[in-house]
Order: C-alpha cells, then structure tokens, then sequence
C-alpha cells in the first residue's frame, strides 16, 4: 500500500512507501543503533518495533527498558508517519514530543510505536501515537508531538541518508557479522 | 570510558556518563556519534529525550541517596521542548528538582552544547517514587 497524500496537490506526486525505504532509514545513526524494524503502516500512520535488547534497561537491578528507547521510537515513527501523510521524505525537526508512560513494557517483549499524522500545515505537522507490546488496546504508553518542516533540499538530505546506510551496511558486513 | 557508577545500562550503551557534579547533582555529557544522529550531522530528538531522561533520574537518584531514602522509580510522563538542532558537538544536560513529595516528583531539565546560556532542549518529567 501507498500512502496518501493529505494536502497539497502542488508537491510532485511521488507516493512514499515506508515499507520500502524502512531498511534504509534503519540501517543508519541513531534507528540503526536502536535496531529499529519497520512494521506496518496506513495512509496517514506507521508502525515501527524495537526489539527487546539488554542494552536498553533502565534500572540497574530490574529488567525493565528505559523510557527513553520508547521516546525514539515513536519520534520516529512520527517523522515516518509525516512523510506517508505528505506522500514525500522532507526533512523534520522535532518541535515538542509529549509521552505518557501507563505501565512497563512486558520484560523480554518488543515494543511497538504506532504513531498517526492527524494533520499538516505549510509548517507543522501535528502527531499522536501509543506505544504497546502485542496488544494495541493496552498501550504501554501514549504519545503527541509536534514536528516543524525544514527547508533542507529532501533530495539532499535523502542523498546523505542513503550513503550513510550504504556505509554502516559495509562496516556490519566487515565486522564480526 | 569514564566510570558511571549508577546509571543505567541504556545511558552507558548510548555513551552518556557524569561530567561533573554540581552542587550535589550531576552533569551528564555525551559526545557526538552516529549512536545519536538523527537527519546527518544533527542529533536525534529521542537521543537527546535520552540524554534529558537519565540526567533527570540522576539527580533524582542523587536527591534521594542524600535523603537516605530508597524507592524504585516509575515513569509518568515527559515532555520534550526541542529549542534548536542539535549540533554534532559534545551535548550536556542537568536536571533541577522543582519538587520533591512523598509520592511524586517533578523534574525540569536542559540540555546545551558549547553555550550554556542556549539550552538546545528542555523537558519537564513527573517520577513516580514506589
């Protein structure tokens, strides 16, 4: 499935399929890192996973994953749910990102981010979304946030994106696998 | 690496550790790396939500340990105020506890680069303290 696109019939018509460029923007920085993996998505939301991993606790005597893994997860499936509303990458810059934690994440569970783009403007794009681990009726926790466009060319920053992920795809396969 | 006796494993895999302590509460840092890149050659907004969070519970630790008191702590929620980008330099965040009851504590943070007059980022969290 395509995204749709909401607004703005002037943008060049170029559908943005997360399922697709997902292993892109997960290959690299900060997602890479996180070892975020695409999930789902619809015309105007996306659904990332973050795999359970030790290195993400937050308590040192608990095995309970930090808040702040949650926190990047829904940022970017927010900034990914923006690009499937629009029907185009551009770049993002998060302007307030809101998350309020209902209970911990299920010990040993992945998380999923599901996140909506409810509305864009010429400037802002406006999100809310929960985070659950197996159940999207009992959320872990509930999020909203409001992103602000950027006027970095897309195709630029794109560019960069993709040799980055080209690169850390070569150092994992010269490392240790 | 430096020795960060009491934070998290999340904090010491993303490369945050103590700076400095200032006047009984930590200054944590983190270096730039691709760990915590966002779009390229800018942090990431959750990498620097990251960098807050656990400066927050640091000095919440801090705060407690110089109480005596012992608590697990539960997070309520965090807001996130992205000020500006976040530069690919050095980044360092400290908490200030705005109160501190039984049950609850409310926490605001900043975060900033080379210029401690610009905070890059601020957030404001609730803990819980069971």
């Amino acid at each position: 499935m395509t995204c749709a696109r909401m607004t703005d019939t002037k943008l060049p018509i170029q559908a943005f399929d997360p399922a697709k460029v997902s292993k892109m923007f997960m290959a690299r920085a900060h997602p890479g890192w996180l070892g975020l993996e695409y999930s789902d998505h619809g015309e105007n939301w996306v659904e990332l996973k973050l795999p359970w991993n030790e290195k993400l606790l937050g308590e040192p005597d608990r095995p309970v994953l930090a808040s702040g893994p949650i926190v990047s997860l829904l940022d970017m499936a927010s900034g990914m749910s923006i690009w499937c509303a629009r029907g185009t990458f551009m770049p993002v810059a998060t302007l307030d990102l809101r998350v309020d934690y209902q209970r911990p994440a299920k010990e040993r569970a992945p998380v999923w981010g599901r996140v909506e783009c409810y509305r864009i403007t010429k400037s802002a794009a406006f999100v809310r979304g929960t985070a659950h681990d197996g159940d999207p009726e009992d959320t872990v926790a509930t999020m909203a946030g409001v992103f602000m466009t950027l006027s970095a060319d897309p195709k630029a920053v794109g560019r960069q994106i993709k040799a980055q992920a080209e690169e850390a795809a070569k150092k994992r396969e010269s490392g240790n696998g | 690496m430096a020795d960060t006796p009491g934070l998290p494993a999340y904090a010491q895999a993303l490369g945050i550790s103590v700076h400095e302590i200032e006047d009984g509460t930590p200054v944590l840092t983190v270096d730039f790396s691709s760990d915590v890149e966002g779009r390229p050659n800018y942090y990431h907004g959750g990498a620097i939500a990251g960098l807050l969070e656990n400066a927050a519970y640091a000095a919440l630790r801090a705060a407690l340990l110089a109480d005596g008191r012992e608590a697990k702590l539960k997070p309520v929620n965090i807001t996130v105020q992205y000020l500006s980008g976040g530069k690919p330099e050095t980044s360092y965040a400290k908490a200030r506890i705005t109160r501190m009851g039984r049950r609850n504590a409310n926490i605001s943070v900043e975060a900033w680069q080379s210029d401690r007059s610009k905070p890059i980022a601020s957030a404001i969290l609730n803990i819980l303290m069971a």
